[in-house]
């Protein structure tokens, strides 16, 4: 990708002077009497690529959710963009026009071609005129390097074109933040990489990232720092070389031992 | 591009049509008919029935029918078959009922501007359609001066509503409220606000707990005790209330199951773009719940339109109520087969319509979304 694109996902810092885009602080989260999230504390700057990763059922995916309030957290604060999440539906819908979410099963709207998925959120919550909405949806196509599918329906592409297509119609709203959760758990193997390359070409962009996944080599490659997630918590986060190299903990190093073992 | 694929050169395998008895007629007759020994046998008992069935029915409502007498007994004089006379005697009572003969272009005219109002809803694909939908919205107004009256016409009581036009109003009142009112039923038993969630509940068990004929009482003589002495609240506009009212609850339950045939991630893709409620609704949950649930909302208004008889039992006179009457007439007697084939073939012809339309509507959905 070229030097202007990187232009375009830089955007101003904000008014408060602080590159902080995520900022949760002792956050606290259950399902009815079951603990997920066990204070939690993550500061995520602009531009910075995380991935998270831990066992299935450590709560990464909860994680992620709350930073959208797809999922309610009980105690603490998660702020984004400097906009606390509170039940201000205001402020919710505020955040969710800046943070992109793709999901596992790429949740594209089956009903609406791929061009409409990817303008419906810039017609609707941005305000965008029509025309000018399916030209940036035609452009973000053609970097996720499917511009020729735009009238097809989301049933007539394979799994990995679909993910393509719903990483598409998360950069159309412009957001500053991109969550990822497990985005490429759901393909075949030989659909895994067309996926990953455009996510390393979208980190290339300078896009804060913030991304579940188990796909190690895409953590050493892109990831400014990687957390371990183990039962609700963030047990260890570091840089990639020094996670992947010396990891502190032993559940830490079970892990990894059982994921990159074989 | 392989190698393979560079080696081959297109033209040298022709295109062939498959080999007699592999094609056309002679393979449908084959496989559909005479595939084997029992379907062959089931074949020949079907066109043995046929020749039974088919012949004589034809005789009487065709060949030996009669269209022109005065009378029952003119008719036999003259022929075997069903007495059509009759009906075409009575068809303009069964039609209008006491419509004032002079005014029935009114109900011609609404009509005709019914269906006119009708092909810009029902299709997609029709010129001018954003026009055709302005037209739509207005025309239960234009309808309703026509038919009553006032601002310069005649005014005509609704007491003198009657016959196939009387079904059709209430049919089509029924059909047009109530879609909109279940799926805010539905929405509302859905919804997390626990007032709005009680209210839908309540209503819609309610509305299914109780029978049609009941609410279609209440609405002829209960009410009158609620509202206050003196005023006067209209038979027929009662009767489009509970009738509404009725098909709404059912068409709340059918949409329900649409909706919870959506699965969550498209609930959550929605709101993580940053779709309010309303909007995520409309334009992401409603358009594939509702596709699911056509078949049901359809079958839901075609037991609404045959429902429409019902009011009989409460003293209008539909196509039903003028058929049964008509048959007390001396000069006519014992003709009731052709009053009711004739009726019949109203319904028939509508349901089945509504019937062709909802899978019409369904294979044009399917091929857009193709799963
Ligand atoms: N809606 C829910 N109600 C109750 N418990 C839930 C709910 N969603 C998730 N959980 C539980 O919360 C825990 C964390 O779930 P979560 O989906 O965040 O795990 P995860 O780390 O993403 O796992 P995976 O790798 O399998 O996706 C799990 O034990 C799960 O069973
Ligand atoms: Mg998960």
């Amino acid at each position: 990708m070229g030097e202007t694109e990187t232009v375009q996902h830089t955007p101003v810092a904000s008014a408060a002077g602080d590159d902080d885009l995520i900022e949760i602080v002792d956050m606290h989260k259950w399902y009815g009497d079951f603990h997920v999230l066990k204070n939690i504390n993550l500061t995520v700057k602009q531009g910075e690529r995380i991935v998270v990763c831990g066992p299935s059922g450590s709560g990464k995916s909860t994680l992620i959710r709350c930073i959208n309030r797809l999922e309610e957290h009980q105690k603490g604060q998660i702020r984004v963009d400097g906009i606390e999440l509170t039940n201000d539906l205001k402020q919710i819908d505020a955040i969710r026009r800046e943070v992109g979410m793709v999901f596992q099963h790429f949740n594209l709207f089956p009903h609406l071609t791929v061009l409409e998925n990817c303008t419906l959120g810039p017609i609707w919550v941005r305000q965008t005129p029509r025309k000018d909405a399916e030209a940036a949806a035609m452009e973000y196509l053609e970097k996720v390097k499917i511009p020729e599918q735009a009238l097809k329906y989301p049933g007539q592409l394979s799994g990995g074109q679909q993910q393509r297509v719903a990483i598409a119609r998360s950069l159309c709203m412009n957001p500053r933040i991109m969550l990822f959760d497990e985005p490429t758990s759901a393909l075949d193997p030989e659909m895994i990489k067309e996926v990953l390359d455009t996510m390393i070409a979208l980190a290339s962009t300078g896009m804060t990232m913030l991304c579940v996944t188990h796909e190690m080599g895409f953590a050493r490659t892109v990831a400014d720092r990687v957390i371990f997630m183990d039962e609700g918590e963030i047990i260890e986060q570091n840089v990639p070389e020094e996670f992947f190299g010396t990891p502190q903990h032993e559940r830490t190093k079970l892990f990894l031992s059982q994921i990159l073992g074989h | 591009m392989s190698d393979t694929v560079q080696n081959y050169v297109p033209g040298e395998y022709p295109d062939q049509p498959p080999p007699i008895g592999q094609r056309g007629i002679m393979l449908w007759l084959k496989t559909n008919l005479f595939s084997s020994w029992i379907n062959t046998l089931m074949t020949l008992f079907s066109i043995y029935l046929l020749y039974l069935i088919v012949p004589p029915l034809l005789n009487w409502t065709v060949f030996d029918a009669v269209i022109n007498a005065t009378s029952r007994a003119e008719c036999r004089e003259i022929d075997t078959g069903a007495c059509w006379a009759f009906i075409a005697n009575r068809i303009n009572i069964l039609t209008y009922g006491f419509y004032p003969d002079e005014s029935q272009w009114r109900v011609n005219l609404s009509f005709v501007l019914l269906i006119a109002a009708l092909v810009p809803v029902l299709f997609d694909n029709v010129p001018f359609r954003k026009f055709g939908l302005i037209y739509a919205v207005a025309y239960p107004f234009i309808a309703g001066w026509l038919l009553l009256g006032g601002l310069g016409l005649e005014p005509v009581g609704t007491d003198e509503f009657g016959g196939m036009m009387l079904n059709t109003i209430v049919g089509v009142t029924g059909i047009t409220f109530s879609l909109p009112l279940g799926i805010a039923l539905a929405l509302g038993r859905q919804s997390h606000l626990p007032i709005v969630r009680t209210v839908s509940i309540c209503f819609i068990e309610f509305i299914r707990g109780v029978p049609l004929i009941t609410l279609l009482f209440v609405a002829s003589t209960m009410l009158n005790y609620f509202l206050p002495p003196g005023t006067t609240f209209d038979l027929l506009l009662r009767v489009l209330i509970m009738v509404t009212l009725f098909a709404s609850g059912y068409i709340a339950e059918v949409v329900r199951g649409g909706l919870q045939s959506i699965p969550n991630g498209q609930y959550e893709a929605a709101n993580s773009m940053g779709l309010k409620y309303w909007q995520s609704m409309r334009l992401v949950i409603l358009p594939q719940a509702l596709k699911v649930s056509i078949p049901g909302i359809v079958n839901t208004f075609i037991g609404l339109f045959k429902d429409t008889t019902l009011v009989l039992i409460i003293g209008l006179l539909d196509v039903l109520g003028i058929g049964r009457s008509s048959l007390a007439d001396t000069k006519w007697n014992g003709l009731s087969n052709e009053v009711y084939i004739s009726i019949a073939i109203f319904f028939f012809i509508a349901c089945f319509g509504m019937s062709r339309y909802s899978i019409y509507l369904e294979g044009k959905l399917e091929k857009g979304h193709k799963r």
